[in-house]
């Protein structure tokens, strides 16, 4: 069953063409990977998806709703969450309290929010931070850590907000690829033991092949082709477009 | 720190409230300090915990006198017929009438505030930055000038309320102890405000609010709430001014857009933005200022207020508690660790 | 109400007069677009917010009515002295020989603006007689703050990196000290300059245009039409549409941005100078009514948008014409309140814009 549906969208940026009718749709409670050189319109698909521009044509479905008129908080609100590829988290606050801000609060109702976060919101996010392998430093300002830690507390901070769907723009890159391979069984296990379906944006050809159920490849702005790892690794297209043969 | 906090609260209350009668003749200016106390708490809840920087608060503080004076007066008499005779005529009010009104009207004016600022904020609060900043002075002007030409409310002629019923010192004790329990209360709701999941937001906010917006924070929820709740007490507080002041007149006591408008902004920045007592210190610092200005400077106090807010914003920003915070951070309870084993990932990027 | 609905009757009954208040709110329009103009300038290179805009203008003013009174210049030639004083006063001299030598005397130039200032303010004190040595003692101050590099170095050089709020509220901040140095200097009656020309008539005597008016907007068209020139042909005006552009970048192609930045704040002061002398010799002045054409510039740059100069022309002669009619209409007490909700309307016609962008206006 499919959650996102993109359909025949279209985007460009003045005479740039970042997206010629592309269409994609990622299974709920699947690995969806999108790969494409740079500059092929990965970003741009991710952004209209989660509402940062308006599209020029074409429809994006959440669910069977139509969500490409929606504004960015509101699209956030249905449990469709991001990450960046320049990480944000608030550099200001410890990574505990970033974790507690990130909790859900599309769930809350306003007499929710005047409460103090409880024990067990602590313990969920000490646990979610152990679980990324940053408990040691639970206490430090976030801002004092490395990219690649600040990574790995943006993508706790994004499962403390138990998201339906996460999209994750490059979530390996300027990770020590000593970490990688951790970072790929963290993306995985969030996968099957949240039940959160990942639509990830990689450049990392050996970490998408890894994880995704289906693969996406754009170049120029276009959809290149689609299938499994299998099918993409052997499609002579997608080794032309990253060879650069066009 | 090793100091009760308990102990230092009891210690402060007892200060607020023996210091009318200690200091008899200073009752005017210790009002006015509270007055400025809990303009400078308000504005920081949105400027310094949300990171909007408001410079149209003191419509709240203007639109706060209007509704209290136009309630205590409803209450007896017509407003119409009572402002064209301007504060003349046979308009007397028993002492009953008196405290009725001044209850209703506080109270009514921090409703009416909080309500107008859901309104305005909703157009508002789609703007940021400096934007936003204009956009609220923009409010507060236009509605001082509109005041000024509301016969009703009399006109550029301003409001006389009725005088405190008896003897004149308890009538500032009165006024006292109605700004200092509102500054009192406040300093208690925001205690408790900025420890919940709601302060936390509010911080979010101002920290990054693409963020929190992309996390499904409420962003438009939070900011209305929080501006409504500083408009309650910049309403309250401006109620309990119309009764200080007795008479009054939109554009230069009312809806003063250059002086307690810029004047609650300066304090917050003296003390040190987006802390509890920053404010409070910077209130105090500032009211200290303005007075030696305005008894020895007489002439050059503006000259002098316009250095002070230049040599506050451009040299000294982050405010006495800033500068505390970052000479003392333990005391803040921050912990700091400037090595990192990730060498690695650092490089990588 | 029915006082409004009368004056929209006359407004149709008599066509002219539709005509006579285009054109008085044109010329007034004009003037606000030159402020608007050097805002959007400051605005768009510097990231500076000035509300000391209306400031200058008032400022340049009194420097024209000044010397008028005190030296004899013809109120013409005041508009050029507003510009260069009004120039120097906002840091035309940043950068040069001669404040880097005052800038290597430091502590001599702290010492003789000390005393220059004690003077100033003594000769305050003895009253009316030594009114001009105060006047004379206030000029020694102002040229040591010109050697000093003007308000740019003091205020302005500080604030350009720094986020966006702290702009706004320094020159808040210079704003309230301008016009109470100004207040203390000339007295806070209004003031103005007779030209003694004539009054043209047209339309049986309706419309009046005055030949001083004319050539005050004449005036004003011509300092816009040669800062253009000077932005397009010139080195300097090409090196300010870099620095607008990317001060990153420009830095790296060997800029020295730190000097685009002075040379166009006191540009934005000097073109305000000059507005305010034109504004003297046709309108009139008085040390609190900066506010006022802060709030103008205001208005039409952010309806027109920086580094838009026909929208500014035409958005400043619009505000200056819709403010005609509504003070015409509602009445002249009103004309305050209508400039500002002008802005505050654009402000949500944007908010609107961008929204179906599904951006936010920043």
């Amino acid at each position: 069953m499919s959650i996102i549906d993109v359909s025949n969208v279209s985007k460009s940026f003045g005479g740039v063409k970042a997206n010629t009718n592309v269409s994609i749709t990622v299974e709920k409670g699947g690995i969806t990977g999108l790969i494409g050189p740079n500059g092929s319109g990965k970003t741009t698909l991710f952004n209209s998806i989660v509402g940062y521009h308006p599209i020029d044509s074409g429809s994006i479905k959440y669910e069977g709703q139509e969500i490409s008129k929606m504004l960015v908080p509101e699209i956030a609100r249905l449990g469709l969450l991001r990450t960046f590829q320049q990480t944000r988290i608030y550099g200001e606050m410890d990574c505990v309290e970033n974790m507690l801000i990130s909790l859900p609060h599309r769930k809350m109702s306003i007499w929710d929010t005047f409460q103090k976060n409880t024990a067990e919101d602590r313990e969920k996010a000490e646990n979610l931070l152990d679980f990324v392998g940053l408990y040691e430093k639970r206490f430090l300002r976030s801002g004092s850590l490395s990219f690649g830690q600040q990574k790995l507390l943006e993508f706790a901070m994004a499962l403390m907000n138990e998201p339906t769907v996460l999209l994750l723009d490059e979530p390996t890159a300027g990770i020590n690829p000593t970490l990688i391979n951790g970072l790929i069984d963290r993306l995985k296990r969030a996968n099957s033991e949240f039940g959160i379906t990942l639509f990830i944006i990689e450049h990392n050809m050996r970490v998408i092949m890894n994880m995704a159920d289906t693969i996406y490849c754009l170049a120029h702005g276009e959809l290149l082709a689609s299938g499994t790892s299998e099918e993409i690794q052997n499609d002579q297209r997608v080794i032309d477009a990253y060879l650069g043969a066009h | 720190m090793a100091i009760n906090k308990n102990a230092l609260y009891t210690i402060l209350l007892i200060v607020i409230a023996a210091a009318p009668f200690v200091f008899p003749n200073y009752g005017v200016q210790l009002a006015t300090l509270w007055l400025f106390i809990i303009v400078a708490m308000t504005w920081d809840m949105t400027g310094g915990q949300m990171g909007y920087n408001s410079l149209g608060n003191i419509f709240f503080y203007g639109t706060g006198m209007y509704v209290a004076a136009v309630i205590a007066i409803g209450l007896v008499y017509d407003v119409g017929e009572y402002t064209s005779a301007f504060g003349g005529g046979r308009y007397d009010f028993t002492d009953a009438q008196y405290f009725t009104g001044f209850v209703l009207g506080v109270i009514g004016a921090g409703i009416f505030c909080a309500i107008s600022a859901f309104i305005i904020g909703y157009v508002t609060f789609g703007l940021r930055g400096p934007y936003f900043a204009i956009g609220t002075l923009g409010v507060a002007i236009a509605a001082g000038e509109l005041v000024s030409n509301w016969d009703w409310v009399g006109g550029g002629q301003g409001i006389t309320l009725p005088v405190y019923p008896g003897n004149l010192d308890d009538g500032k004790v009165f006024i006292y102890f109605a700004f200092a329990i509102t500054g009192v209360v406040l300093f208690i709701f925001l205690n408790y405000l900025y420890k919940t999941r709601f302060g936390a937001a509010m911080n979010a906010i101002r920290d990054d609010e693409e963020k929190a917006e992309a996390m499904g924070i409420h962003t438009m929820r939070y900011k209305l709430i929080s501006w409504a709740l500083s408009a309650f007490f910049i309403g309250v507080a401006g109620g309990i001014s119309a009764f200080q002041i007795i008479s009054f007149e939109p554009l230069e006591s009312a809806y003063q857009t250059i002086n307690l408008g810029i004047f609650m902004v300066v304090c917050v920045l003296l003390g040190g933005k987006g802390t509890l007592w920053g404010p409070i210190i910077g209130a105090i610092l500032f009211q200290l200022f303005k007075e030696v200005t305005w008894n020895y400077f007489l002439g050059w106090q503006w000259v002098a207020l316009g250095a002070l807010i230049i040599v506050t914003v451009v040299y000294f920003q982050d405010g006495l508690m800033g500068y505390l915070r970052t000479v003392r951070p333990e005391w803040f309870g921050q912990t700091v660790e400037e090595k990192s084993d990730d060498a690695a990932g650092e490089a990588a990027r | 109400m029915d006082q409004i609905a009368s004056n929209i009757g006359l407004l149709l009954q008599f066509p002219v007069v539709n005509l006579k208040i285009l054109i008085d709110g044109m010329m007034i329009g004009a003037l606000f677009a030159l402020a608007a103009y050097g805002l959007a300038l400051v605005w768009g290179v510097m990231n500076v917010k000035n509300l000391a805009q209306g400031d200058f203008v008032i400022g340049g003013g009194y420097v024209s009515w000044w010397l008028v009174k005190n030296v004899g210049l013809h109120p013409l030639l005041g508009v050029p002295a507003a510009f260069v004083v009004m120039a120097l006063l906002g840091g035309a001299l940043h950068g040069t020989p001669i404040h880097n030598w005052a800038r290597s005397q430091k502590t001599a130039m702290i010492w003789v603006s000390a005393l220059t200032f004690l003077v100033f303010i003594v000769a305050t004190y003895l009253g009316d007689a030594a009114g001009s040595v105060a006047g004379y003692a206030g000029l020694i101050l102002t040229i040591l703050l010109v050697i000093n590099g003007g308000i740019y170095n003091l205020v302005i050089s500080r604030v350009i990196e720094r986020d966006l709020f702290t702009s706004l509220l320094a020159t808040f901040g210079l704003a309230i000290m301008g016009a109470q140095i100004m207040n203390l200097l000339f007295g806070s009656d209004t003031q103005s300059l007779d030209l003694g020309y004539d009054t043209l008539y047209f339309a049986d005597g309706l419309i009046d245009v005055p030949i001083a008016k004319l050539i005050g907007v004449l005036m004003a068209a011509a300092l816009a039409a040669g800062v253009v020139i000077f932005m397009k042909s010139s080195r300097m005006g090409q090196a300010i549409r870099a620095t607008a552009q990317d001060a990153r970048a420009a830095r790296v192609l060997g800029i020295d941005t730190e000097k685009v930045y002075a040379f166009t704040f006191s540009l934005n002061a000097a073109i305000c100078g000059a507005a305010g002398a034109i504004i003297v010799m046709v309108w009139v002045i008085q040390p609190f009514y900066g506010i006022t054409y802060s709030v103008r510039a205001f208005v039409v740059v952010t309806a027109a948008g920086l580094g838009n100069l026909p929208g500014v022309i035409a958005a400043g002669l619009g505000i200056g014409a819709l403010e005609q009619y509504g003070s015409h209409i509602f009445g002249i007490g009103y004309q305050q309140a209508i400039a500002v909700l002008l802005l505050l309307a654009v402000l949500v016609y944007r908010l609107m814009q961008q929204k179906r962008n599904r951006q936010v206006l920043q």
